[in-house]
């Protein structure tokens, strides 16, 4: 829809208004669950911990002058000083204080902002579904036409020499855009919830196949870590997309709702 | 309009630190943390609603774990309980009173004439990790309905043997503080815990006295431990001495029905 010369209604306000709140949930979220994970800071899989051999351990060695952080990953040692396992002034945690909520360690605040935004997360995410895909957001612009899908590679190629569309093609997502945010907001946060409901004790006794979906509760814990990073990966490339594919037309789009075709700076 | 990225990143940045420090002001206060208790409010009423009766998952004997790791109070040191320990718990009674019609005083002889239940179950603490032991004990249930509960009671109070600020007392940490109340036997740092009925009837809630096929050891509560199995750990207190039913814990400590409780944790564990 035109609403005047060359703007263009790109964003449906439920849509805009949940991917703010769903943005607001997931740094909350990221950074309680980091000094979640500091109380333990070791991941297993199975249903069961194997506390002598972790997946993956962020610890600290004290046997020198100053403590050493170490970051284990399937056995092999990376000295990480400075970030991980010690930061800080000599600060022995896993994660360092800037990134985690509360930044002290405390694991009894940590759950209670973690699952208070989980909850508007979760809320926040149903309405998203809901209306996407009964509006056909998801059909009409989340997944791709066969046409599309036979232009993979070349979009692929036209975006990491970031070159952007305009004008009309502007208009509709591209291929990988279609594709990573299906991937994100139908798979990988999906996923992320039932990780973490896995690891309750009570949603668990309701449903027994929960945890096993995932090999067990340690594996669903380890799970939720891995996706919690895949989706730290996929916020970084998206806001340098939308930095560079003209920020101000970008971020009003999703604000207001309106993008101007013409308007678009070349990279 | 033009737009400098430079100084977008630099507001971001301040941005994140200033939502950083805002949080740690928020938890900081009563009001806060309890604003913040919302989310699990939720999440118990729920799980209340949905649940009902359902067992946790139990597992077959070669899930167990090889090394369960004990944790809380391992080795309590309050006098008391030495003595116990020392006669292998032959003096050793569970009271049960409160609000009863018949106060009960339990050796584990009598609790072990009771009607048994096993379970091998996933223990899930609060810090991420989980161990699978076999539980073999008798149904809170049946102990309630032997001492008979008034209709007045809400929940299960449990007093426990063991001190935490002795948990480090050998250790050269521990402050002169907490070796004079330690040595004192201050009771204020008993371990206790409260549940509701919904839990206290809850067909897997038993008083466990056998770990794995064999007598409960120190390290895992000996002589009588509290399984809840769709809690975290916390919610299941080992070195049990007495079962009192009352009907509010908001007098009785720190207010908030049991030891970690009162140090922020959330009174219903089921997540």
């Amino acid at each position: 829809m035109k609403l005047a010369k060359n703007f263009f209604r790109r964003h449906a306000a439920v849509v805009r208004l949940t991917h703010w709140i769903n943005a607001l949930c997931l740094v909350f979220l990221l950074m309680s669950g980091l000094n979640i994970f500091n109380a333990r800071p070791d991941l297993y899989w199975g249903s069961k911990s194997t506390f002598s051999h972790p997946l993956l351990s962020i610890g600290s060695d004290d046997s020198g002058v100053n403590p050493k952080g170490v970051t284990k990953v399937f056995g092999h040692s990376f000295t990480t000083t400075g970030v991980l396992g010690v930061s800080g002034d000599g600060d022995e945690r896993a994660f360092p204080a800037w990134s985690t909520i509360p930044s002290d360690y405390d694991l009894a605040t940590a759950r209670r902002w973690h699952f208070l935004f989980a909850w508007l997360f979760v809320l926040n995410g149903l309405l998203y579904l809901t209306f996407s895909i009964s509006s056909g957001h998801v059909r009409r612009d989340l997944i791709p036409r066969r046409d599309e899908l036979r232009k993979i590679g070349p979009t692929l190629v036209d975006h990491l020499r970031l070159r952007f569309p305009h004008g009309e093609e502007a208009k509709r997502y591209n291929v990988v855009q279609m594709m990573s945010y299906f991937i994100v907001g139908f798979i990988l946060l999906p996923i992320m919830v039932l990780a973490g409901w896995s690891m309750s004790p009570g949603v668990d006794s309701l449903a027994h196949f929960l945890p096993q979906l995932f090999g067990g509760r340690q594996s669903a814990r380890t799970i939720h870590f891995l996706i919690a990073w895949l989706l730290v990966l996929f916020t970084i490339v998206h806001l340098f997309m939308v930095l560079i594919s003209g920020v101000w037309n970008n971020v009003r789009s999703m604000i207001t709702g309106r993008y101007d075709l013409g308007q678009e700076r070349a990279p | 309009m033009s737009f400098d990225r430079r100084s977008l990143l630099k507001f971001g940045a301040l941005g994140l630190g200033a939502a950083t420090a805002g949080c740690d002001r928020v938890d900081a206060s009563p009001a806060g943390m309890d604003a913040l208790g919302f989310g699990n409010w939720l999440t118990y009423r729920t799980q209340r609603l949905l649940l009902g009766d359902s067992l946790a998952q139990e597992f077959p004997q070669s899930a167990i774990s090889a090394h369960f790791r004990p944790n809380g109070s391992v080795d309590p040191k309050d006098p008391e309980y030495v003595a116990l320990a020392k006669n292998n718990f032959a003096d050793w009674r569970l009271k049960v009173d409160g609000l009863v019609d018949h106060p009960l005083s339990l050796s584990l002889a009598d609790l072990r004439a009771l009607p048994a239940r096993t379970q091998i179950t996933r223990h899930d603490c609060v810090e991420g990790w989980s161990c699978i032991g076999k539980w073999t004990g008798t149904q809170l249930s049946h102990v309630l309905d032997q001492a008979g509960v008034k209709k007045e009671a809400r929940f299960v109070l449990f007093h426990c043997a063991d001190s935490m600020d002795m948990m480090s007392l050998d250790s050269t940490n521990a402050s002169d503080s907490q070796k004079s109340a330690a040595a004192n036997g201050a009771p204020s740092t008993r371990y206790y815990e409260t549940i509701d009925f919904n839990d206290a009837r809850h067909p897997q809630t038993i008083l466990a006295y056998s770990m794995n096929d064999a007598p409960l050891t120190i390290p895992y509560g000996a002589p009588l431990r509290l399984r809840v199995e769709r809690q975290l750990g916390y919610k299941m207190p080992k070195y049990l001495m007495r079962a009192e039913l009352i009907r509010d814990f908001r007098n009785i400590r720190g207010g908030h029905g049991g030891y970690w409780e009162d140090q922020g944790y959330d009174w219903f564990a089921g997540t």
